[in-house]
């Protein structure tokens, strides 16, 4: 990765309403350029986040800081940063171009350079020929553009999205992500998207930050989340994940001798544990493997369980597995050429397993 | 299903009949008779005439019709006034207590008008209540002529027709949306240009609203100028009314005349309530 300037730092900020912690001792470092999703369940402190670097919310406590200077104090119509809103609040009795063209007007900017930028940043969403609509005149995918050009047409340092595809439908919300990503790695703003899509917070972002009752969870590149999420509302945050109980048995060269779940296994990790801890195991659906019983006569040290469901996917085939123990496992695998017809009988009793170094081993949170 | 298309039809009967009968025949009725000539004797003659609209666009009733306008424009202006800050921040509001404040805006609206117009005589009387406490308070020596002046016939338009801007306003208000402030914040707009900006342009269906609801009365509402005003400041309003009641004068065409020319004023001005408020999507009648 590039060098990396920081933009905007967020520090020790508590906020709350009516008593009401909604922050608590956030830290929050933005750099220069990047995509950045703040990602986190409803009620979360999300948009809070954002409206308190847009300059609509005042912190009770702690620095914003934008390129260095505090900007606590400095009201939103003075801060270079820009805001597209959830329901876009396009001006309703303005046209395309009076919308696009407002920030540029409040900044006095000649009369003859406003139409150059708003053609110019109109071009960049491909809306040149709506130019003199409405907004009521306009498809849900095109008022997103016009709230994007509105707010890019000033240049700002830092673009923020208050899940700004949350009312398009599912194929447009596709399309938006793609185009949201390409627009920003050619503008090179730095962009905030707070967000409670993981997909959307997935596909398109450079980092990650999970939130949750108001302080982060954790923060990284969508893949360092999917694969090494620290907390069991990480990985279940971010995507399907089996949470297996698991204890330690002892130690064999680096690896960890283990029983999980009945499943006697060999667990790599840099955790310190010591004989007799019980941690937890997270798995992907897709790191699962399910062996059927007529290979395994013998099922002491093994993971058995019985089909419950299976669902066909087309390229994987989904299935959830219920284990004596009453834990239901869900396994999601691929067709293999070798094995073209593989399929599973319900209630069919079977041994689950999974691939040797994709699990993530926590502390048992509950100790 | 028979039943309700029978209930459909009768309710719908009524009304069409009641509005025919007391509302579309006697205009009709008074729109032909603007046209007519006066007769003493059988109050009109059947010949065509524009003598009566004449007489309103020049001399005597000009100046009653111009300065009609005038206090109707003041009373109107002051109500937007007072009644603009007044409904944004009971928008605004967040208290629970918000629809009762809205609700106290029409309680004074339960007594009489004409009552309510008496009272207001008596306080502005020589002997009244205000010159009685300024004299007192030793503020004024000799009592003020505050009643029978163009100020006590604006002071009782503005106080009897304030809810009638208030009202409108505030359902205007209360439907914006106030997204739209943040968002003209966060592209750089001060609170001012906001305000000149977005919020006067979004809620101006509820302003031209409560100006036709201020205006026209205001235009109508005879007993006030004839209360307040003692008869030194005639309004178009009295010149209706005696037109029709006075033993001596009884020019119905004339009286006639001068109600269709406030009937089309009005008709104009919700035309251009309607085109504005088509241009928003919003309606608040």
């Amino acid at each position: 990765m590039k060098q990396q300037e920081t933009l905007v730092e967020l520090k020790n900020i508590c906020k709350s309403f009516d008593g009401k912690s909604v922050l608590n001792n956030l830290d929050l470092t933005i750099y220069n350029g990047e995509f950045l999703t703040i990602l986190g369940p409803s009620g979360c402190g999300k948009t809070t986040t954002l409206r308190l670097i847009a300059g609509f919310e005042q912190a009770d406590s702690g620095d914003i800081l934008l390129q260095g200077k505090r900007i606590n104090n400095i009201p939103a119509n003075n801060r270079e940063v820009h805001t597209v809103f959830q329901n876009y609040a396009l001006f309703p009795h303005m046209t395309v171009f009076d919308n696009i063209a407002f920030g540029l007007k409040m900044h006095k900017v000649p009369k003859n350079e406003i139409k150059e930028k708003v053609m110019e940043v109109l071009r960049i969403v491909k809306l040149e020929e709506f130019i003199d609509r409405k907004p009521h005149q306009l498809s849900g995918g095109q008022q997103q553009r016009v709230a994007l050009a509105r707010a890019l047409v000033n240049k700002p340092l830092v673009l923020l999205l208050d899940e700004p595809l949350s009312a398009l439908d599912a194929s447009l919300r596709l399309n938006m992500q793609k185009e949201l990503k390409q627009l920003q790695h050619k503008l090179g703003i730095t962009f905030v998207l707070v967000t409670h899509d993981r997909e959307e917070a997935l596909s398109m972002s450079d980092r990650v930050i999970v939130m949750n009752r108001g302080v982060i969870e954790q923060c990284g590149t969508p893949k360092n989340l999917y694969e090494e999420p620290n907390s069991i509302f990480v990985a279940n945050f971010i995507g399907d994940v089996n949470v297996l109980n698991g204890e330690v048995l002892g130690f064999e060269d680096n690896l960890i001798k283990a029983k999980v779940e009945g499943r006697i296994c060999s667990i790599k990790t840099k955790k310190e544990l010591n004989i007799g801890d019980k941690f937890t195991l997270l798995l992907r659906p897709e790191d699962m493997r399910i062996e059927k019983l007529s290979e395994h006569p013998d099922t002491e040290g093994l993971m058995i369980g019985n089909i419950e469901t299976k669902v066909y996917k087309g390229a994987t085939l989904d299935t959830t597995i219920k284990l004596n123990n009453g834990t239901v496992i869900k396994a999601s695998e691929f067709f293999d050429e070798e094995y073209e017809d593989f399929d599973y009988n319900m209630n069919e009793q079977v041994s689950v397993g999974w691939v040797s170094g994709w699990e993530v081993v926590l502390k048992d949170e509950r100790a | 299903m028979k039943e309700r298309n029978l209930f459909h039809t009768v309710t719908i009967a009524v009304i069409v009949l009641w509005l025919l009968l007391f509302a579309l025949i006697p205009n009709i009725i008074m729109f032909i008779v603007s046209f007519l000539e006066y007769d003493s004797q059988s109050f009109v003659k059947a010949v065509f005439t524009l003598e009566n609209y004449k007489k309103f666009f020049t001399g005597a009733y000009f100046n009653i019709f111009l300065n009609s306008f005038k206090v109707a424009a003041i009373a109107t202006f002051l109500c937007l006034i007072i009644g603009y800050p007044f409904a944004y921040i009971l928008a605004r509001s967040k208290s629970k207590y918000k629809g009762l404040m809205a609700l106290l805006v029409v309680i004074p609206y339960w007594t009489s008008a004409l009552i309510r117009t008496y009272a207001i005589s008596y306080m502005l009387a020589a002997n009244g209540l205000i010159n009685t406490i300024l004299i007192k308070i030793g503020i004024i020596d000799a009592p003020l002529s505050l009643l029978y002046t163009e100020g006590a016939v604006i002071f009782g338009f503005v106080y009897t027709l304030l809810p009638f801007m208030i009202l409108p306003l505030y359902a205007t208000i209360d439907k914006f949306d106030f997204r739209y402030i943040e968002a003209a914040q966060d592209l750089g707009a001060s609170k001012l240009r906001t305000f000149y900006h977005i919020i006067l342009p979004l809620t101006s269906p509820g302003i031209i609203a409560g100006t036709v609801l201020v205006f026209l009365p205001a235009l109508g509402l005879f007993y006030i100028p004839s209360l307040l005003g003692g008869g030194k400041h005639i309004m178009v309003s009295n010149i209706i009314q005696e037109q029709f009641t006075s033993n001596v004068l009884q020019n119905w065409p004339l009286g006639s005349a001068a109600s269709v020319l406030i009937t089309v004023i009005m008709g104009i001005m919700i035309w251009a309530y309607y085109k504005s408020s088509k241009s928003f999507r919003t309606k608040v009648l």
